[in-house]
């Protein structure tokens, strides 16, 4: 599956072929149909259409004469929910940072390092305010993956084709 | 560009590089944002990795600084570390930020804070990855099940909505 991924974003590293799939995703078409938009052969489009296929991105039919070429929808799905995984992973992280901004004092207190000091060698306790809640972790409502698994703050996104917007609700 | 929305966390995925842009919207102002990341105890109540524990070894957020956490879970640990390339207080960081499972692979994160107004704050943050190569790396790295168990365990969360 992660393998099947890599290839399916390598293969969409490329514009043309980005834009291939995004004609696709309208409805199957021949070489010659996909060709003709781009300056290119339809040569050249027969091996982006290989690097497509080897990703598993597009089929194309052995009976038809024309073979036309179709768009597997359902790894498609894989990069919008990669992306929705990296979404709901900050939005998770976001909410316990709102947490932390409510039970936060207006003030910084006097003994919370300012960023232009040097740090202390061991960190203050926090000095809540009495009358303030204090987050409690975790948060029932937080839509949290329950993944075996340890959930890094992954900097790095895939790139995705223009045409993918979003998980249809 | 291309983007999926809610009312939460937005995220946009660039086509052409390999970039993640995140946009949250909070209700205080700048300066907490601000002092929300920068103050090591606060930091460790709400950053790193979802469901684990948090160690915060260095947390100098001034430009020039570095920083360094540990991630805990099961006798596991995960440690990721980077710089502080500019800080500008309520309004920038940018910073590097390095798994330690992945030595070379480096991203390069821009926080940026735009003050809404009404004491709200939206936080725009910009991740940059040295390759799409380490994408993947980052996508696998650190993960003690298989990335299939993984992915049957998302297909699950998904199809529960």
């Amino acid at each position: 599956m992660a393998d099947q991924l890599s290839r399916v974003f390598s293969a969409l590293a490329d514009p043309t072929r980005r834009d291939i799939v995004a004609r696709l995703s309208i409805g199957d078409a021949t070489v010659g149909e996909l060709a003709a938009p781009f300056d290119v052969t339809v040569q050249a489009v027969s091996k982006h259409l290989k690097v497509l296929e080897d990703a598993g991105l597009v089929t194309r039919s052995r009976d038809a004469q024309r073979r036309p070429v179709h768009l597997e929808a359902e790894v498609f799905d894989l990069m919008t929910k990669w992306l929705e995984r990296y979404r709901r992973r900050a939005e998770a992280r976001y909410r316990r940072l709102d947490d932390v901004l409510a039970a936060m004092p207006d003030e910084p207190q006097p003994d919370e390092p300012q960023p232009d000091e040097p740090q202390p060698d061991e960190p203050q306790p926090d000095e809540p305010q009495p009358d303030e809640p204090q987050p409690d972790e975790p948060q029932p409502d937080e839509p949290q993956p329950d993944e075996p698994q340890p959930d890094e703050p992954q900097p790095d996104a895939p790139p995705v084709p223009k045409t993918q917007e979003g998980t249809p609700s | 560009m291309t983007s999926t929305t809610s009312r939460e966390t937005r995220i946009v995925a660039d086509p052409d590089l390999p970039i993640v842009r995140i946009t949250r919207e909070f209700d205080a102002p700048p300066e907490k944002v601000f002092r929300a990341h920068t103050d090591p105890d606060l930091v460790a109540q709400w950053m790193g990795p979802n469901g684990m524990e948090n160690r915060i070894d260095e947390w100098d957020c001034r430009t020039g600084g570095s920083w360094r956490y540990v991630a805990m879970r099961d006798g596991e640990e995960y440690g990721f570390r980077g710089c502080f390339h500019e800080v500008r207080p309520d309004e920038l960081i940018v910073q590097t930020f390095t798994f330690e499972g992945m030595p070379d692979g480096v991203a390069l994160e821009k926080l940026v804070l735009e003050d809404l107004g009404n004491g709200r704050t939206r936080l725009t943050a910009t991740s940059l990855v040295d390759s799409f190569e380490g994408r993947d790396g980052f996508l696998a790295g650190g993960m003690d099940v298989g990335v299939n168990e993984g992915y049957a365990k998302l297909d699950e969360l998904l199809a529960r909505g």
